[in-house]
């Protein structure tokens, strides 16, 4: 009978947890939309003041005001991403089919290493070293490719700009989606790729055939869980870009965009408890756009298994799994090693 | 691609045991130029794929170098055992980071508390319990939306939260281990999930053979069996949170002094530290000092930078300490139970 | 070299023994109730709290530069009455420095005291005031007359008033250390350096530049100027944007605020900040807190018909032609009305003023004598010498001083205020603060 209660009372602790979770994030929601109701439903009069101090009093709508703040949130990370991707496939690339095996598994920690840097300390990074020595480059970049608007523009000095702001943004999440890939390129079916390679293909022709259609799926889910952690990375856009609140899209002129989450970092320390309620209903909104974009990377992954045959659905779902945006690959190792671990006993 | 094409028309022939096949291999023959060209190709991509790599290598080690290089000057032993109470300007009592130390070492502590039984927890329960329910799917969702939500919304969501319940602007070190749990909760709960099931069925079958309980086969079997890797991920955890700058910036905010109690009062945290003293620039110095002598050091104008490198060397060291612990624990421990 | 190694000596033994005494009962409590095998992991977590009992030693020794010396201080040439505990204030960022350095002289001769000071801002400070959190604020803008009605509530029922206390010169920074010209001081008329800021002027060799400065009119590179400003809200920016619009109404209409107006160049958070930004690229010129600016260039600003270095004494000068605001010296506040179009000679024109705010009547007697006793400090010539040589502020002249101290010494407490023959402890502490100055109190 003891038992029995004690088995219970287990399982309730369990079912507890798991509800718990559920109470936790309603809770996120709820406590955000309390404190940030204000701003819509409260004085009129102190949210537009409030919104018109943040802004320089170029605007009192809310909406106004958060625009130009989620462009610019979204022009980092998507810059971030487009540099980032290429590499990191490049990187995944190497570590699965390139390097030697036993130089793999410490390149793959050397990349790892990357995601354990502290954003902080990017961001002294970023502030030191990228800022005072990326002007000529983007100088370069600008006279010759000044005819596409992104380009364009006059170039500030110091580079205080989203275009350096995302290589520290693509430098952070390089790690995540390298890892990622990596997972799902070592998974390619051997026999693929030796029968492209029996029928004379070349390596690079081999991994056009077999490996990058594999993973496919895969690299999209990737990029998204990387696009998410770019969007919400806060210290280094603070510590680096000189912001401004417009919808201008020349990245290498500095004060024309600024970031939801630095915005948060900068202007609450100041904030009255007006400007409190604005900034986290600028945090919802952000939330939310992550929320958008890690749905859309874990809708992908569902569709894959759906579609394609069973394996590679349970790869996906194990690696995005695994890259939860924040923990990144870090389990990659501990469960390779738990793995053997538990095959040995159960061969015993 | 012609190749294969060719190959696979020319197969269902085959099927006819009269007909005897004879290709014509000449025509199947790269020509020279084309070949060449795949050739050429295939140099291009594999240069390509060797400078993504060194491409990846050059800001770690940019970020390594540079950190060491200005962080090792006031790396020190006062550094480490003073706070920043009694500092003035540039003038000689440097000041140190015992006080963040001491906020990290407790607000980790903390969120470590919140969130490895909730995150255990959780992860039973989605392995052991309830087996592909309702529940199960809305859990595992919102786990995957958890991990998604940015660090600083975090640390937003706990400084409404403690807001409302304790007042307005209430900021202590408590608030901020809330925030880094909501952080840790979901890398907890993913990484023991996967310990869990990859714990082979046969031993707990093997328990229940034995006439043990469900909870005593999952605490004494499967935990134990999946311990090191839950172990090994939580330590993961802890090096990713410890890091974590802007949702401790909202909650826990930044002092001086060496605060002990978790509950009430700022308390700083190593980030936040590194980011205080970024921030406030370059050091006064006194112009013509009235009583200064060089009894009392020189006075140093780039003390704040000096000190925030210092710190972020600190805090990379634990990081890198915290991610070589968490791997060598899931190795080692393997090899014991072997 | 041996004064501070004995310092380090003596926390090491303190520490040391506070260690012992607080690790050993615990050790032994913890391991009486639990069982064997828990054994070493509690010595470990005792050995981690007698590494933390470790850590509360961990404030330092402040630099003797600093510490209190009866020969140079005269403002407590008499035993204070003493106080204990915590006392918070907060306020304007830009009286950070300053208040640091001034926290550690002034606990130099109140040993048993901890003061914090909050740089939440000018308008959070005063809001912190008037809740009575905090029992002083710093703040860069005088009250405004809604914050007096309401800080009646926390001023028993009295007006609160602010004083002065913190003047530092705002430097036009600029780096041209590439072309040589970072020592040279570029001469600039208020015209000219309201049109750098509103964008009319872009280019280092711009004639009228060049014209302003034929010395090194060569010399001057033909680059963009990328002016720098402060993103932040910022009393520092009010003032600059003051100076421009009284000495160049022209040029710049807009009104003053706590913002800058529009993003021609870059913004930057904070001084530290703006002198950063500056600090990483040819041709930046922006305005920040003169003891910040060292490294880089500093414009010499047109006044009358000379142009003036930016100066602790220069703007000393500034303060000392200026004149209180009279209708504010009628409710007993001390607000400077600065006259930033000035033309006197050897005046340096930008300066920014940060005030403290006090109760004229406290609640409670331990404020009272703790907020007279802090602000009689900060007036005295230590408080000002130290700030001049910590923190870059200008010193505020003596004839202003001892008028503002007049007010100092009259804050009291509710309990002072109401029965004339009190308690003991009262009567004690009048005397302290009595034979502590020559003014008479009351």
């Amino acid at each position: 009978m003891k038992k029995f209660s004690a088995d219970k009372l287990f399982k309730w602790c369990a079912v507890g947890a798991g509800v718990l979770i559920l109470a936790v994030l309603a809770a996120v929601a709820v406590f955000l939309l309390i404190q940030a109701s204000p701003v819509f439903i409260g004085d009129r009069d102190a949210a537009a003041h409030s919104i018109s101090s943040f802004t320089g009093g170029s605007t009192t709508n809310f909406f106004v005001f958060v625009g130009p703040l989620i462009f610019g949130t979204i022009l980092a990370s998507a810059l971030a991403l487009f540099l980032a991707f290429f590499v990191a496939v490049g990187i995944a690339l190497f570590i699965s089919h390139y390097a030697p095996k036993r130089l793999a598994s410490v390149l793959s920690y050397i990349v790892d290493l990357l995601a354990a840097i502290p954003s902080v300390v990017y961001g002294l990074w970023g502030a030191f070293v990228l800022v005072p020595h990326t002007y000529p480059v983007w100088k370069v970049i600008n006279s010759v490719l000044g005819w596409i608007p992104l380009f364009g523009g006059p170039v500030s000095n110091p580079p205080r700009t989203i275009a350096t702001v995302s290589i520290v943004l693509a430098v952070m999440i390089l790690p995540i989606i390298t890892s990622m890939a990596r997972d799902i390129f070592v998974q390619t079916p051997l026999l693929q790729q030796e029968a492209a390679l029996a029928l004379g293909a070349t390596k690079w022709e081999m991994i056009k055939l077999a490996v990058l259609p594999f993973g496919t799926n895969g690299l999209v889910s990737a990029s998204m869980l990387g696009l998410g952690r770019a969007l919400g990375e806060t210290m280094a856009v603070l510590m680096i870009l000189s912001p401004g609140s417009t919808y201008g899209i020349h990245i290498f002129t500095a004060s024309r965009n600024q970031t939801i989450a630095a915005n948060i970092a900068a202007q609450f320390p100041e904030a009255d408890s007006m400007g409190v309620s604005t900034l986290i209903a600028t945090g919802l909104v952000l939330f939310v756009i992550t929320f958008a974009v890690n749905y859309i990377a874990r809708r992908i992954t569902h569709r894959s298994s759906s579609k394609k045959n069973g394996m590679i659905a349970s790869v996906m779902a194990w690696s995005t799994r695994k890259f939860s945006s924040r923990n990144a690959n870090h389990s990659a190792v501990s469960k390779s090693d738990t793995g053997d671990n538990n095959n040995g006993k159960a061969g015993e | 691609m012609s190749d294969k094409n060719q190959t696979q028309t020319v197969e269902p022939q085959a099927l006819d045991p009269d007909f005897v096949p004879t290709p014509d291999f000449d025509k199947f023959k790269p020509s020279r130029s084309s070949l060449a060209a795949r050739k050429r190709t295939d140099l291009l991509m594999r240069i390509l794929i060797y400078i993504a790599f060194v491409i990846a290598l050059i800001p770690l080690i940019s970020v390594l170098y540079t950190t060491v290089v200005n962080g090792v000057h006031r790396f020190d032993w006062y550094f480490l055992t003073h706070n920043m109470r009694g500092v003035v300007g540039g003038l000689y009592p440097y000041g140190g980071i015992l006080h963040a130390a001491v906020g990290t070492l407790e607000i980790t502590l903390g969120a470590v508390l919140i969130s490895v039984p909730i995150g255990i927890m959780t992860a039973v329960y989605l392995v052991e319990y309830s087996a592909k329910k309702r529940l199960h799917k809305a859990i595992s969702f919102l786990i995957d939306v958890m991990s998604g939500i940015p660090s600083i919304v975090a640390g937003l969501f706990a400084y409404a939260m403690f807001s409302l319940i304790l007042g307005p602007g209430t900021m202590n070190g408590f608030v901020g281990s809330v925030a880094l749990s909501i952080l840790m909760i979901p890398t907890i709960v993913r990484t023991t999930e996967e310990m869990l099931s990859i714990v082979p069925v046969d031993l707990r079958e093997a328990s229940y053979a034995l006439g043990v309980s469900k909870s005593r086969t999952i605490v004494k079997i499967v935990l134990r069996t999946a311990l090191p890797g839950i172990v090994s991920g939580v330590i993961l955890a802890i090096a990713r949170v410890i890091g974590e700058t802007a949702p401790l910036l909202v909650t826990a905010g930044a002092i001086s002094s060496t605060n002990f109690n978790l509950f009430s009062g700022r308390m700083t945290t190593l980030p936040v530290y590194v980011y205080n003293e970024f921030q406030q620039g370059i050091a006064s110095c006194p112009t013509i000092s009235k009583f200064g002598s060089d009894d009392f050091g020189l006075c140093v104008p780039g003390i704040r930078m000096e000190r925030a490198w210092a710190a972020a060397l600190v805090l990379i060291i634990v990081v890198l300490i915290l991610n070589a612990i968490g791997r060598l624990v899931a190795k080692i421990f393997s090899v014991k139970t072997k | 070299m041996r004064h501070k190694h004995q310092y380090r000596c003596g926390y090491m033994r303190e520490s040391a023994s506070q260690c012992m005494t607080q690790g050993t009962p615990q050790n032994e409590s913890l391991v009486k109730v639990r069982s064997k095998s828990w054994r070493a992991f509690i010595a470990s977590v005792v050995a981690g709290a007698c590494i933390f009992s470790l850590a509360a030693c961990g404030d330092n020794t402040p630099s003797s530069a600093l510490a209190y010396d009866s020969t140079h201080n005269t403002w407590a040439s008499e035993k204070l009455t003493p106080l204990t505990g915590e006392f918070a204030a907060s306020g304007a960022s830009s009286q950070k420095s300053a208040v640091d350095a001034w926290i550690v002289g002034y606990s130099s001769a109140q040993p048993h005291i901890s003061i914090s000071y909050d740089p939440s801002g000018s308008g959070a400070g005063v809001n912190a005031f008037l809740t009575g959190a905090v029992s002083w604020a710093g703040t860069d803008a005088p009250l405004s007359q809604a914050q007096l009605q309401a800080s009646q509530a926390v001023c028993n029922g009295d007006n609160a008033f602010e004083i002065p206390t913190y003047v530092s010169p705002i430097a036009l920074a600029y780096n041209l250390s590439e072309y040589g010209l970072n020592g040279n001081a570029i001469q600039l008329s208020a015209t000219t350096i309201a049109k750098i800021f509103n964008g009319s002027i872009t280019m280092w060799d711009d004639n009228d530049i060049r014209q302003e400065n034929p010395e090194i009119a060569s010399k001057l590179p033909h680059i963009e100027i990328t002016p720098v400003w402060r993103l932040d809200k910022s009393g520092t920016t009010r003032t600059f944007q003051t100076y421009l619009h009284q000495a160049a109404g022209d040029e710049w209409s807009s009104e003053p605020s706590e913002t800058w107006p529009n993003s021609i160049g870059q913004g930057a958070k904070g001084t530290p900040g703006v002198v950063m930004t500056i600090g990483q690229a040819q041709g930046t010129i922006g305005y920040a807190d003169y003891a910040q600016t060292s490294g880089l260039g500093t414009v010499a600003v047109k006044v009358g018909d000379y142009y003036v270095d930016p100066t602790p004494d220069a703007t000393a000068e500034l303060i000392a032609n200026s004149t209180w605001n009279k209708d504010a010296h009628k409710q007993g506040r001390y607000v400077l009305d600065v006259d930033y179009a000035t033309q006197s000679e050897g005046v340096y024109p930008i300066a920014l003023v940060s005030y403290d705010v006090a109760c004229r009547v406290y609640p409670d007697k331990r404020d009272a004598t703790f907020v007279k006793q802090w602000l009689s400090y900060v007036l005295s010539d230590a408080g000002q010498i130290i700030a001049q040589d910590n923190a870059g502020a200008a010193p505020l002249p003596k004839a202003l001083r001892n008028q503002m101290l007049r007010t100092v010494k009259t804050i009291t407490s509710a309990s002072d205020s109401k029965s004339s023959s009190g308690s003991e402890a009262k009567g004690r502490s009048d005397k302290a603060s009595q034979h502590s100055t020559n003014v008479q109190v009351r």
